[in-house]
């Protein structure tokens, strides 16, 4: 087996592994901390009858082990059980959710990744000018302020007081595609503005690396012009970083919906998790929480996968 | 002192501004806390002055104005700068300790104690932290001490890597071995050759640490599964007052303005702390 | 064609720092440098670290490295001042008429492209030969420096390739699209000695073949005195001395160029072995955890007291793993060592206060071996504290003492490392392991990132104190005229083995093995020739093979 593939199989299956342990994490932080989820649904007034049918039907008597076995293997198969407090199939409840969520990081994500990359080419232009100290300046001050409240500012600035866009993001499916973004321009601009930051200081960093490497130098001294220089020396080497800052951030805007999709009232997963957070219901909790996790683990395995690839010296082995 | 930058002075002041008025809340609120004063939302003697007030008001009582229920917003804004910042403190310092006595140690210890707490660390890591919180939140009941501790576990993690990649970078410096050689016992090595090496980039990651707990803290609350009413805190102000913002009611704002400059205040002090590491000149200053 | 390929008059460099906490502010760094090039000759440009030398070869090019900016004069290449031109006529310029090669080929290299590519880039880019043309030609020349495989070996990513192979694969880019200059900037200096002398024959010999005109830039005067026609002494942005190589190897009128032809002029005389050495090391062998290969490998030597012994070898030798074992940070698998009449433990947590008292150690980087949050004063002072129990008055008597010994003086005492100069902070390295008052000193290249004069006043102080304080070194270096001057006993290694063992004179005259001839054949001698006759005499056996 060539060095590349045995790096590649081990990265996915980290990452197999990882997703599996956090199985375990999740569920075992949802038992081993204190609190009674059945006195928790049916509050403090509850019978200690109605209290021990409950725990019953929810299977919590059960031994750990057991029940943790029996809900992975159900999650493996789709099945993540149902809502305590609806009684709903939560796979069903998510299916629209998670496609809502996705939607909106997938578009938010269209915005910030080209802008991000342009801003930070522009911030390697004219590194030390003002364009880079301008890019700076709003990076700190973007990095200061909780996503939620730049939902706010936005929402009262340009939907109330300019009424550019609806304040609230509702989608439905008899929607076409032009409402549905109509709908969700103000997240996108939130989460575009959450994640833009970042994504341009790293990318200014990387490409900043590369540029001051001694084979650019080289390069210049062939006398090739800014733009050879930068197509095929620069390039070539700075795609990988690029794509691991992207995949970074990416990972990092999906935890960010969860916020954003409960400022503007938008019925994606996020909102769903944090609505069965304070109901106390755990399947819901424990199955959000993995998806979630998984595609953060997914992003973040991209990322190297991608790094592994662009390596030449993994590429072209001695 | 006379050799710190104009932006470090502002960010020095408005950490110590925040500071003081969370220690001396009660004596600075002119209102209690959970006390109805008015009538709800009525606008800011800012608003006043500054003739953006609706129509009809001429004059208020209040700086900024009231809450979704008649409370006097100032007041709410200083006691619950109190709870931020005491929760984001307290989680700093428990994160900190933790991390930075682990992650020495793991560096200095080396071999299977390094293994062990580190691929713990990268499991814990791996889970977006947010989410983290939210499971463990979601059983676990919400008070303040059960807060400070789930964000103070939860950020060690990171504090943890840090305070263990300064220490594994200096500890192959030629100066520990040195010391080694020499005979130096471990408190030797760790307190006199390694520590005083770290100092500078742990306690400029304190500081961001520290904006950390304080957006974390603010969001969960926000969220509603932080600080819980009666008692106030900023995220709690958003959450209250959000519904207002639909009516062009900017009282959800205010706590944004106070994040954003004790952020932005400590960011800047952060910063200076970081840069004087490099520009070390034998340590001294 | 003019006479003079490159004109340069008057030329002034400057640059913009940024010192930490400070305004950034504009200093000159090369004050008015003139000379001249003709066609097909070659002038040396010589200088310490900050002298200017590189600076002023990539001006030739009108290229400035970070916030390099040329400030004034003119540099004329082939009867255009390349300063007044535009950006289009620097291009021209840049790959076609001159050509550079850096020191570090392994990062000038793009990681991404095949070797071909970028080797024959400039010659096409610039219009110079056809795609196809400028690949035979490539072949020609890996062929002309001594390339294995010279057919193929352009289809190869740079790392597929040794450090030395990808020197010469820089020279062939540089050589390919047949400039009139080529700048070279320190080619040979990061690599082995047995390695530079490979590279450096091959430049000089595709030099010589295609005609062209070369500004040869390096630290060495040795290596420059091999390969130019001129040679001109630069120091801190200023000409010292501009003259023919003839005139400046054997005859300099400066100072300090009679200083740097003069390096390592110290006289020591060997001294005969005492019967009981400080230091045995007996049939050591050893390895690194978690891997399979020793690098050293039964290995014997012998320290006498108040004696030198030194360990030479090129990286990978095995040299400074024979300094790990010696101090016990790496236990050997098999053998022991003898240390003062006594067996030591293998491992350093085994060993008494006295022992590690006894023996003591000098880094190469100083710069790291001290604590930069400690003073010069607690640097010393520590090991007087934690051996000899000494307290206030009479540690700071004994400090200044040993700064007196080391010849910086009092007013030392409460500086910071970082407010020091290279040779300061070794000098205080040296007292610290003075103040265990050792048996006997491990010198691990303490020499090596030094300027030479500075080195050469290290090497001068540690022979004093060795008369004063009777203390032994183990002298581990690669740099042979270092062994020369300070060396009792030599231990010459190679692939982890003692390859030659014993007095200086012995192990330094005829009949060598066949590592330390080449070794000792590669060392750049002071003397206009020398290479040529190296050239010969190894064509000579090998005809003879």
């Amino acid at each position: 087996m060539s060095p590349i593939v045995k790096l590649l199989a081990q990265r996915i299956a980290l990452s197999l592994l990882l997703l599996l342990l956090i199985s375990v994490v999740i569920f075992a932080g949802t038992i081993v901390l204190p609190g009674d989820v059945a006195q928790s649904i049916l509050g403090q007034s509850a019978t200690p009858e109605a209290l021990a049918n409950l725990r019953a039907e929810l299977g919590v008597n059960d031994p750990p082990v057991q029940r943790y076995f029996a809900w992975l293997f159900g999650a493996m198969q789709g099945d993540l059980g149902t809502a305590l407090t609806s009684g709903q199939d939560i796979a069903d409840a998510l299916s629209n959710r998670l496609w809502n969520t996705l939607f909106l990081a997938f578009w938010a994500a269209m915005v910030a990744v080209p802008l991000a990359i342009f801003l930070g080419l522009l911030a390697v232009r004219f590194k030390d000018r003002w364009p880079d100290k301008l890019i700076s300046a709003v990076t700190l001050a973007s990095i200061s302020i909780p996503e939620f409240l730049i939902g706010y500012v936005l929402m009262y600035f340009v939907a109330v007081k300019l009424q550019w866009a609806p304040s609230v993001a509702m989608i439905n499916d008899s929607m076409s595609l032009l409402d549905k973004l109509n709908s969700i321009a103000l997240p996108v601009a939130v989460l575009t503005l959450v994640v833009l930051a970042h994504m341009m200081r790293m990318t200014r960093a990387a490409i900043l690396n590369v540029m001051q490497s001694a084979y650019i130098e080289t390069a210049e001294l062939k006398g090739l012009n800014a733009f050879q220089v930068i197509y095929r020396h620069a390039f070539p080497n700075a795609v990988a970083p690029i794509v691991n800052v992207v995949m970074l951030n990416l990972a990092y805007l999906v935890v960010g919906v969860v916020v954003i999709e409960v400022v503007f009232v938008y019925p994606g997963m996020g909102q769903y998790l944090v609505d069965h957070v304070s109901k106390r219901d755990v399947p819901v909790v424990q199955a959000c929480g993995l998806i979630f996790a998984a595609v953060y683990i997914g992003l973040n395995m991209i990322a190297d996968i991608v790094a592994i690839l662009s390596n030449p010296r993994l590429r072209h082995p001695k | 002192m006379k050799n710190i930058p104009i932006s470090a002075m502002i960010g020095l002041f408005f950490t110590a501004l925040y500071f003081l008025a969370a220690i001396f809340a009660p004596l600075l609120a002119p209102y209690g806390v959970g006390e109805v004063v008015g009538d709800v939302w009525e606008p800011s003697r800012i608003e006043i002055m500054l003739g953006i007030a609706p129509e009809g008001f001429t004059e208020s009582d209040y700086w900024l104005g009231t809450d979704n229920i008649g409370r006097d917003l100032l007041s709410r804004m200083i006691y619950g700068g109190r709870t931020t910042i005491f929760i984001a403190t307290a989680a700093t310092v428990l994160s900190f300790t933790l991390g930075s006595v682990l992650g020495f140690f793991a560096a200095v210890a080396g071999g299977w104690v390094d293994q062990v707490l580190s691929r713990f660390v990268d499991l814990v890591m791996s889970i977006p932290t947010l989410i983290f919180a939210l499971v463990v939140l979601s059983v676990a009941p919400v008070t303040i001490p059960i807060l400070i501790l789930v964000m103070g576990l939860l950020d060690a993690t990171r504090v943890y890597r840090l305070a263990r990649a300064v220490a594994v970078d200096i500890e192959v410096m030629d100066y520990v071995e040195a010391a080694r050689l020499r005979g130096e016992k471990m408190a030797w090595v760790i307190f006199r050759e390694i520590l005083p090496n770290a100092l500078s980039p742990l306690i400029a990651e304190m500081g961001l640490r520290f904006i950390f707990a304080v957006l974390f803290v603010s969001t969960l609350s926000f969220l509603g599964l932080g600080v819980q009413p009666p008692e106030a805190d900023w995220g709690g102000i958003v959450k209250e007052n959000k519904e207002g913002i639909v009516y062009g009611i900017p009282a959800a704002l205010i706590p944004a303005f106070a994040i954003a400059t004790l952020a932005i205040s400590v960011n800047l002090v952060a910063d200076w702390v970081l840069n004087r590491t490099t520009s070390l000149k034998g340590g001294r200053g | 064609m003019s006479d003079t390929l490159l004109k340069v008059r008057d030329l002034k460099i400057g640059a913009t720092i940024f010192p930490p906490g400070e305004k950034p502010r504009d200093i000159e760094i090369v004050h008015g440098v003139s000379f001249d090039l003709a066609p097909g000759k070659v002038l040396g440009l010589i200088g310490e670290s900050g002298a200017g030398k590189s600076t002023i070869g990539l001006a030739s090019m009108a290229y400035g490295r970070g916030g390099v900016k040329i400030t004034g004069g003119e540099v004329w290449v082939n009867g255009r001042d390349i300063l007044k031109g535009g950006h289009k006529d620097i291009r021209r310029l840049r790959g076609a008429e001159v050509t550079y090669v850096s020191q570090s080929a392994a990062a000038s290299f793009n990681p991404a492209k095949k070797i071909m590519d970028q080797v024959v880039e400039a010659a096409v880019e610039q219009k110079k030969f056809s795609r196809k043309d400028a690949e035979a030609r490539a072949r020609v020349l890996f062929a002309k420096l001594g390339l294995p495989d010279p057919d193929n070996i352009g289809d190869r990513y740079p790392h597929q390739v040794s450090g030395g192979q990808l020197q010469r694969c820089m020279t062939a880019l540089a050589l390919c699209p047949e400039p009139d200059l080529v700048v070279f900037d320190e080619p040979t200096t990061a690599l082995d000695v047995t390695t530079q002398i490979d590279v450096l024959m091959a430049i000089k010999e595709a030099i010589r073949d295609t005609g062209v005109a070369a500004l040869y830039i390096t630290h060495d005067l040795a290596v420059v005195a091999q390969v130019s026609d001129d040679i001109m002494v630069l120091r801190m942005g200023n000409t010292v001395e501009y003259g023919n190589v003839d005139q400046i190897i054997n005859d300099p009128q400066e100072e300090y160029t009679k200083a740097l032809v003069s390096v390592r002029s110290i006289e020591h005389e060997e001294k005969a072995p005492t019967p009981d050495p400080v230091l045995s090391v007996r049939n050591v062998t050893a390895r690194y955890k978690g891997t399979q290969f020793d690098v050293l490998k039964n290995v014997n030597v012998d320290l006498y007291p108040g004696q030198t012994l030194a360990v030479v070898g090129e990286s990978g030798s095995g040299k400074s793993t024979l300094a790990r074992v010696i101090t016990g940070l790496l236990p050997p698998r098999e053998g022991e060592i003898e240390f003062a009449g006594r067996k030591l433990s293998p491992d350093l947590k085994g060993r008494s206060r006295e022992d590690l008292r006894e023996l003591q150690m000098i880094y190469q980087m100083a710069d790291v071996a001290m604590n930069p949050r400690q003073t010069v004063g607690t640097i010393i002072g520590r090991p007087l504290e934690f051996y000899f129990g000494m307290r206030g008055a009479e540690k700071k008597k004994r400090i200044i003492e040993l700064l007196d010994e080391i010849e910086l003086g009092e007013k030392f005492i409460d500086r910071y490392p970082a407010e020091l100069s290279g040779g300061q902070k070794q000098r205080v390295c040296i007292a610290r392991s003075l103040a265990a008052k050792p048996k006997m000193i491990i010198c691990d290249e303490v020499t090596s990132a030094l300027d030479p004069l500075v080195a050469d006043g290290i090497l001068k102080l540690l022979l004093d104190l060795q008369k004063i304080e009777d203390v032994a070194y183990l002298f581990i270096t690669h740099d042979l005229a270092t062994v020369r001057a300070i060396s009792d006993n030599i231990a010459v290694m190679y692939q982890g083995q003692v390859q030659r063992y014993g007095g200086k004179s012995k192990v330094l005259s005829p009949p060598f093995d066949d590592y330390t001839d080449l070794l000792l054949s590669s060392v750049p001698e002071m003397r206009l020739g020398w290479l040529e006759e190296v050239i010969a005499n190894r064509k000579m056996e090998s005809a003879g093979n």
